[in-house]
């Protein structure tokens, strides 16, 4: 390990931290919108919409990230279509977290038990106060570990973007790698940036997932 | 629009064959992460500190770090640093199953410490020995929420195997590579084609898993 290398290679690192935090938070904000958008839609069953919806959920669930993104790089300009590789990947990670939000939002919304809904209903409640007061405060709550794990799988999952020559953290080493020959200093920093990054998110995650944490009714 | 280039030579089988190499890399590793997150996951619930601690530890290795980087770290790291000379096909194994053990071990504790204590005191009560308790009561609910969650686990893992072409392993994307530059002058188009049929295949290969396991978790459902 020669540390003059590791510092030398320090502000390189730095630029490709700071462009994965960025296309990766543009892309898990993409993937919230979508996802509540599409949890809504789905939990009040609204027509054509939401089997467009289920046909998009399975479709992004069961492919890889990496299929994805190609095809929307290197595929989509041969139809007409060209998109920059940053808003490839802020995009395609935000389709891909998209389905999974949804995912962890319908769950939440369809796990908050009738009696709720019922209980509320007789105490006069309106279709609107129901919502906002009974329903939305459970199911966020009911949502957070599927939520904070998805967003653990999402960043990690910004490593893929190397694939498109977008110059992350992946693509940095090993392009530095393959330049230099230094692997053991590239491969021990790129460890550690990718903890600094998911750590704390990690730990963020676990304290929120305790603290939202509420006894049902009846446990 | 690209795709009549799947029907010249065999290109739609070479495609195929790309498939099956991440199938393949994808089963072995399902079977040794199975297999090893079941032990793991039956060690967790021992309650013995050191396990524990190591386990932890190891849970939040695979948590953090992207699979990418694993690969990256075994198939270059190992050789720098060790002096191993691994093939691709055998570090992809590695950490594939490394990841899958963790997530495994993950979901056997928790259906392991899942099951209410009453399912033992009450089978305690109608006078069953430990045998039979967990013959009769306990394994068939902890086979019942394990079975569809494996499952899932292995369209995530062949889903997760696309990442080995970043090593060199020629797999359906690589193939799918190959056949774009050898008919870049006949059918400019071909990348359009050819990334739309491997985004249909991957949807073909997992789609029909993802719902046998969605069924077996709502049949089995209590």
């Amino acid at each position: 390990m020669d540390f003059e290398v590791i510092v030398s290679y320090l502000p390189l690192y730095i630029k490709a931290f700071m462009l994965t935090i960025k296309i990766g938070w543009i892309g898990i904000a993409l993937s919230l919108g979508i996802g509540v958008f599409c949890a809504f839609v789905l939990h009040f069953r609204i027509p054509v919409l939401s089997a467009i919806v289920k046909v998009y959920v399975e479709l992004f669930r069961n492919t890889p990230l990496l299929v994805q993104l190609f095809f929307v790089y290197f595929g989509l300009p041969k139809i007409g279509i060209s998109i920059s590789a940053e808003a490839c990947g802020a995009i395609g990670l935000g389709l891909l977290g998209g389905s999974y939000m949804t995912e962890s939002f319908r769950s939440g919304l369809d796990a908050v038990p009738v009696s709720q809904t019922e209980s509320a209903l007789a105490l006069g409640m309106r279709k609107g106060q129901l919502f906002s007061n009974v329903i939305l405060p459970q199911a966020v709550t009911l949502s957070v570990p599927a939520v904070v794990a998805n967003l653990i799988f999402l960043l990690k999952e910004t490593s893929v973007f190397s694939a498109i020559s977008l110059m992350d953290l992946m693509f940095t080493a090993k392009d530095l790698i393959g330049l230099y020959y230094n692997t053991t200093e590239c491969l021990f920093m790129l460890v550690i940036f990718y903890v600094v990054m998911l750590l704390p998110v990690s730990i963020l995650g676990t304290v929120i997932e305790k603290k939202t944490r509420f006894k049902m009714f009846g446990d | 629009m690209g795709f009549e280039v799947l029907l010249k030579g065999n290109n739609a089988l070479r495609l195929l064959g790309g498939l099956g190499v991440a199938m393949y890399i994808s089963m072995i590793s399902v079977v040794i992460s199975i297999t090893l997150g079941i032990i793991l996951g039956m060690l967790m619930t021992l309650k013995n500190p050191v396990i524990n601690a190591v386990s932890r530890v190891y849970l939040e290795i695979v948590r953090i770090m992207p699979q990418m980087v694993l690969l990256f770290i075994v198939y270059f790291g190992a050789t720098k640093i060790l002096g191993l000379n691994l093939s691709a096909e055998v570090s992809a194994v590695i950490v594939f199953s490394f990841w899958g053990t963790a997530e495994m071990s993950d979901l056997v504790r928790g259906a392991l410490t899942g099951i209410p204590a009453i399912q033992y005191e009450s089978s305690m009560a109608l006078g069953m020995n430990r045998l039979q308790t967990y013959i009769h009561v306990i394994i068939p609910q902890i086979v019942r929420r394990l079975i569809p969650l494996s499952i899932n686990l292995i369209t995530r893992m062949i889903k997760t195997t696309s990442l080995v072409m970043m090593i060199g392993i020629v797999e359906v994307l690589k193939v799918g590579q190959q056949i774009i530059e050898a008919n870049r002058k006949s059918s400019p188009n071909a990348a359009f084609g050819i990334f739309a049929t491997i985004f249909i295949l991957y949807f073909l290969a997992c789609y029909p898993i993802s719902c046998l396991s969605k069924y077996l978790e709502k049949k089995w459902e209590n």
